[in-house]
């Protein structure tokens, strides 16, 4: 039975530089690197060595306490570079490619009349566990787990970020081989989300829940539906995985191939030719945007979750949008007055950018105040959807008090479900990392 | 401008993090961050952030207070030249008003210059950021105390409300008590002769015998006639503490609280109706074969605009930092203040106003309604994960 989730609570945050709705083949990069700190707990085991060839689907590295937990090239090249950082931690595995891939070859195989052992090995030695995220905990899967559920959001709600309906509307039989494959993986169902623009193309996907959601972000994000459709507890796991991704797991299941296409949505007020460009995974994100000044912040991801990238570095192992905003380091004079400085948006109504609220803002990174106690009460509820009290949570996180955490729901959240709260507080509480600090407590101490 | 931020620069290079000066650090950067927000960007969580802060937040509450305190500055002045003969003919405007601010003016110095210091030397000692909680609290005091109060007792019931009330709980956003009313309440204790009887609400009543000066609630609590009308009451040419008296002046504040989001409109709302009903069921009392009292036959709508209660809901009630946290929370100690506040008035003569003590009294209990929300929030969850899995896991 599907059911449809309305959203109420939240906040759909319009800026400019929107992507227009055009489909780029973006130039080859020279390198492409996978960043192992992209899958967050796992610690990379390397398989080959710096100056090693190797094709598109050829396994990199794997995690140490999951030998099956495979991770695979992109492209096919040679290995430029193992690059680490303190404490010898890899946090790049670059890749030099070649003019064009070459794909190794899985074999072709039905994922409909697979038994579910034979799709589950397909789907880990062609590198496709790396795609699936555990919950809760927001963490890279066991390969030995069978999970309760698998959610897959095609609702795209974040600030400009890719239009998930359009990613994939030239990927609909890869994507139902991909669900076909997911279904042997869990013991429960395939819930899959869609939003106006995606049911288009999905609606005539079969094998899974279709759910329609409506509603400010962060309806979009996949742990506010499962927490409407079926919420996490102690004790249960599920997956979830990238739309476009399941495209990419269904083509290694079509094809025999591991084609690592990705559709970036380039966007934000300081970009250029905002548009889609068709890349690789783990792409330059310079040979996109050029070398940029710092004047400009490179975001691999969207404005809220992202992370910060410098010229050179390489976009997100996850990401389907690159953003370009402007840095915001300087002063604003009588920066407290209420009223002013209306360009900026405000949730709040001590700004009167509320009267308008269709108008396109291009905001900077600044802070735009200094981090204080906690004082204004209920403005972190109006922007998370859940039945959850956000505030007590986060304090509880600060505390370290893990019965407190638990019964509060933290097994339901992930950081990504916070960014609003990191945007709207106005205590500047920088909420993703106090429920990243606070997931982490509790894999240490529960697991 | 850049020049100004230029030579502050300047001036901040001995207080950078290495330079000898570096733990006054606090002061400095609240003085320049009041003139400039910092350029400060986002190192981690969302690139982007909202405009609003926490000094923004305070400001507005302080734009929300000037109505009422204009208001109660010319209020003071003709509350005392009325009674004149010399001014028989009429009040004009700016007398009123320029003695009202002669008397006031002086406290809003001393309520500042005192909080300010305690709050910038413990943001030293501590080594954090001045918070700018104090800038509401501090014009908050004077506001609610009576007009004639010496300025050392206004003071001392700042160091009190600064020291006791907040930073021995840890300083803004952890403090259990509404900070200003602490202070009045503190007054209220230490000083009784000042802040009580029917001689001090009126400026210099105490020194003139022709000047009388009883507050309305005085005058029920001594069954003596009321001399204002309805309309006196709403508008607020009544005695009474500075800033108390005028409805109106003050739901100008809070329409200006409840637009901005700044003040929860739930607990203005829920305190008024809790108010409301406690005296309606008074006022049911000789429907009910009980004769009652001069307080109690009081008609349940003038409740509302006499005294400090109004003031009190709008602008003390609402501090979020006291008050519940909790959307439902806020419902219920809204209406416990406004029941408990009228309650206190008609059953106390030695409280004639009940306002201060029903918000510190709820203020005690706004943990207590919060915890048992978030239970029921609770239990809803480890119901459903026993209706799940058919028993109750847990990690601890």
């Amino acid at each position: 039975m599907s059911k449809d989730i309305r959203i109420k609570r939240g906040l759909t945050l319009r800026l400019k530089g929107e992507a227009e709705k055009q489909v780029v083949e973006a130039p080859r990069s020279k390198t492409y690197a996978i960043k192992p700190p992209d899958f967050y707990t796992v610690v990379p085991k390397m398989v080959v060595k710096e100056g090693a060839t190797v094709l598109a689907g050829d396994v990199l590295f794997f995690s140490k306490y999951d030998e099956n937990l495979k991770f695979t090239s992109p492209i096919s090249g040679t290995i430029k570079e193992v690059k680490r950082a303190e404490k010898r931690r890899i946090i790049e595995v670059i890749v030099d490619a070649d003019p064009t891939d070459s794909f190794k070859d899985f074999g072709k195989m039905n994922a409909s009349s697979s038994t579910a052992e034979a799709v589950k090995g397909r789907v880990f030695e062609s590198g496709c566990g790396a795609f699936l995220n555990q919950r809760p905990y927001d963490i890279a899967v066991d390969s030995k787990d069978t999970p309760k559920a698998i959610f897959i959001s095609a609702v795209t709600t974040a600030p400009l970020a890719a239009d998930l309906g359009f990613v994939l509307k030239d990927k609909v039989a890869a994507f139902q081989e991909g669900i076909n494959a997911l279904q042997k993986l869990t013991s429960g169902k395939v819930h899959l989300s869609v939003d106006a623009s995606s049911e288009e193309i999905l609606k005539g996907i079969t094998g899974v829940e279709l759910h329609k959601v409506t509603g400010p972000h962060p309806a979009g994000n996949v742990g506010v539906q499962i927490h409407k459709l079926d919420p996490i507890n102690m004790g249960e796991k599920v997956w979830t995985i990238g739309a476009e991704d399941v495209a990419i797991l269904g083509n290694v299941f079509l094809t025999g191939e591991f084609r690592a296409d990705r559709t970036i949505a380039l966007v934000g007020s300081e970009a250029k030719d905002q548009k889609y460009y068709k890349l690789k995974i783990g792409a330059n994100s310079s040979d996109l945007v050029g070398q940029v000044s710092d004047d400009i912040r490179i975001i691999s991801g969207n404005v809220l979750t992202g992370t910060k990238l410098s010229n050179n570095q390489y976009i997100g192992f996850f990401d389907n949008t690159l953003s370009l905003i402007p840095e915001g380091n300087t002063y604003r004079m009588f920066g407290w007055l209420p009223f002013t400085y209306n360009k900026i948006h405000s949730n709040s109504r001590t700004s009167f950018s509320f009267l308008f609220p269709k108008k396109k803002y291009a905001l900077t990174t600044n802070l735009n105040g200094e981090e204080r106690a906690l004082v204004v009460t209920g403005e972190m509820e109006e922007v998370l959807p859940m039945d959850i009290y956000p505030m007590q949570l986060l304090k509880a996180c600060i505390a370290g008090d893990i019965e407190k955490m638990e019964n509060l729901g933290i097994y339901e959240v992930a950081p990504e479900d916070f960014a609003l709260i990191d945007y709207v507080n106005t205590s500047k509480l920088e909420a993703q990392d106090i429920i990243r600090l606070g997931l982490d407590l509790m894999i240490t101490e529960v697991g | 401008m850049e020049w100004i931020r230029q030579k502050l620069d300047q001036f901040k290079v001995p207080f950078n993090k290495g330079n000898k000066l570096e733990k006054y650090a606090p002061a400095i950067n609240a003085l320049d961050t009041f003139l400039y927000t910092p350029n400060h960007t986002t190192q981690k969580g969302a690139h982007v952030r909202d405009a609003v802060d926490l000094k923004r937040t305070m400001i507005t509450v302080v734009l929300a207070l000037v109505p009422a305190l204009i208001f109660g500055m010319w209020n003071g002045g003709y509350q005392y030249l009325h009674q004149l003969p010399e001014y028989a003919g009429g009040v004009p405007f700016m007398d009123a008003f320029l003695h009202g601010a002669w008397k006031i003016l002086p406290m809003i110095a001393v309520s500042y210059g005192v909080g300010l210091g305690i709050e910038f030397a413990f943001a030293i000692f501590r080594g954090h950021e001045v918070n700018e909680g104090y800038l509401v609290t501090g014009l908050l005091i004077p506001m609610i105390m009576p007009i004639d109060i010496p300025l050392w007792m206004v003071a001392i019931s700042v160091v009190f409300a600064v020291v006791i009330g907040k930073e021995a709980f840890g300083g803004t956003g952890m403090n259990i008590l509404n900070p200003a009313l602490t202070a009045r309440a503190f007054a209220f204790f230490a000083y009784p002769t000042f802040m009580s009887g029917n001689k001090v609400w009126v400026s210099e009543a105490s020194n003139i015998d022709a000047v009388s000066g009883e507050t309305i609630l005085g005058s029920l609590a001594s069954s003596s006639d009321v001399p204002y009308s309805a309309m006196d009451m709403f508008t607020g040419i009544i005695p009474g503490s500075i800033a108390e008296t005028s409805t109106i002046c003050i739901l100008a504040g809070a329409l200006l609280l409840v637009l901005t989001k700044v003040g929860s409109w739930r607990i203005i709302l829920s305190a008024f109706i809790g108010a409301a009903i406690m005296a309606l069921i008074f006022n049911a009392l000789p429907n009910m074969g009980i004769e009652g009292n001069a307080l109690t036959n009081f008609p349940w709508y003038q409740h509302l605009i006499i005294g400090g209660l109004s003031f009190g809901i709008v602008f003390m009630a609402t501090d979020p930092v006291s008050a519940a946290q909790t959307t439902k929370g806020k419902w219920i100690y809204g209406f416990l203040i406004g029941f408990f506040a009228v309650m206190i008035r008609v059953f106390n003569p030695a409280y004639p106003e009940g306002i201060m003590l029903a918000i510190l009294l709820m203020n005690v209990f706004a943990p207590v309604i919060d915890h048992y929300v978030i239970q029921a929030n609770i239990n809803r969850r480890k119901k459903r994960a026993v209706s799940a899995s058919g028993q109750l896991k847990t990690a601890v």
